[in-house]
């Protein structure tokens, strides 16, 4: 007798629980659904479309320039006025050096490397390529007739 | 003549010619079997370098799609250079199969100025041979160069040198320790 009576008791418990439960949840759904509704989560892209922007890129051509590119400002690293993809840097060999070093430049009618390109970084001569100015490309870059993709007015001091 | 040795003469004439054209043809077909690319290129030691570093180039892709393969430059066209060149290949199986010296990447990169140095000499003896197969100074239009291209050109004409005079390193990497050399050019430069 008694034990059935927690029992009933207990159920009723469970019961009224869950009603608030339920009632409870329902609110915060009701509350809280127009709000997240109401706000739109923006791309960072805008209205564009996805595909829409994707244009093919135009192909340029690296110039080919005799007398080469005339510099923009003062000591800024001559621009290569001519293609490279045939000439390697790697630890062994230096691929720009068969033309522009001391010993070929004549003959090849290149210009000759500068002589700041020979001075180590205590100061003193080498009579080799600094190690520092090994790397040509990390300066000297070959040109393209490529647009710029952000409007520049940037003028040359000369 | 009886007629036994006439039928005898006439059959060994045609079990000759029927062996000879299997024979010949069979020894053929193996040379230009062992002279493709696929061949070059069972061998790990060709595979891992010369054959990775040629795909990098020129020869490999290119604007309109002619490709040079391994016997294009190595093997020469014609049959008994060609068949010369093969007997002394006998000496790079003998290096693969017995010595291995060159079947490690350390290895092979700690003689690559000596084997580079071999090819060079083997193009300068023979005018670069193999070169002019697809290149011709008669069929290039100086025009259509570089300006620094053409001169050169045309002082090379003028003065007899050779592609691999200065075309070094075009197809594989050049070797540690390797000195530019210019023809006409050496030492400091001043002859003007």
């Amino acid at each position: 007798m008694f034990h059935s009576q927690l029992h009933e008791l207990m159920e009723m418990k469970m019961k009224k629980r869950l009603a608030i439960a339920i009632a409870a949840s329902g609110l915060i759904l009701a509350m809280g659904t127009p709000a997240i509704a109401g706000e739109k989560v923006a791309s960072l892209r805008g209205a564009h479309d996805l595909v829409a922007t994707s244009l093919k890129p135009i192909k340029a051509k690296v110039i080919s320039r005799e007398g080469g590119f005339e510099r923009s400002y003062k000591q800024q690293p001559p621009m290569i006025p001519h293609k490279i993809d045939k000439y390697r840097i790697t630890i062994k060999n230096n691929g720009c050096m068969k033309c522009h070093d001391e010993k070929h430049y004549k003959k090849e009618r290149a210009p000759l490397v500068s002589e700041s390109h020979f001075i180590a970084r205590d100061g003193t001569k080498l009579d080799h390529i600094s190690s520092r100015r090994y790397f040509c490309t990390q300066c000297h870059a070959p040109q393209k007739n490529a647009q710029p993709l952000v409007k520049n007015e940037f003028e040359g001091l000369k | 003549m009886t007629k036994g040795q006439k039928k005898g003469t006439l059959s060994i004439l045609v079990i000759g010619m029927i062996l000879g054209v299997v024979l010949w043809g069979g020894f053929n077909w193996t040379l230009e079997l062992t002279n493709t690319e696929e061949f070059c290129i069972s061998c790990h030691e060709m595979r891992d370098t010369p054959y990775e570093e040629l795909q990098d180039t020129i020869h490999f892709t290119n604007r309109t799609g002619v490709r040079a393969t391994c016997p294009d430059c190595h093997v020469p066209k014609e049959w008994v250079y060609k068949v010369i060149r093969k007997i002394k290949a006998s000496n790079e199986l003998y290096h693969h199969f017995v010595v291995k010296d060159v079947d490690t990447p350390e290895k092979f990169e700690a003689k690559r100025l000596e084997l580079a140095q071999h090819v060079w000499k083997a193009m300068k003896d023979t005018d670069s041979r193999e070169c002019r197969n697809c290149h011709d100074f008669d069929s290039m239009d100086f025009d259509r160069q570089e300006a620094r291209a053409a001169e050169r050109h045309q002082e090379a004409i003028d003065n007899n040198y050779t592609c691999i005079d200065c075309h070094k390193g075009i197809a594989h990497h050049l070797p540690e320790g390797y000195e530019p050399e210019t023809p006409g050019g050496e030492g400091d430069g001043e002859e003007d």
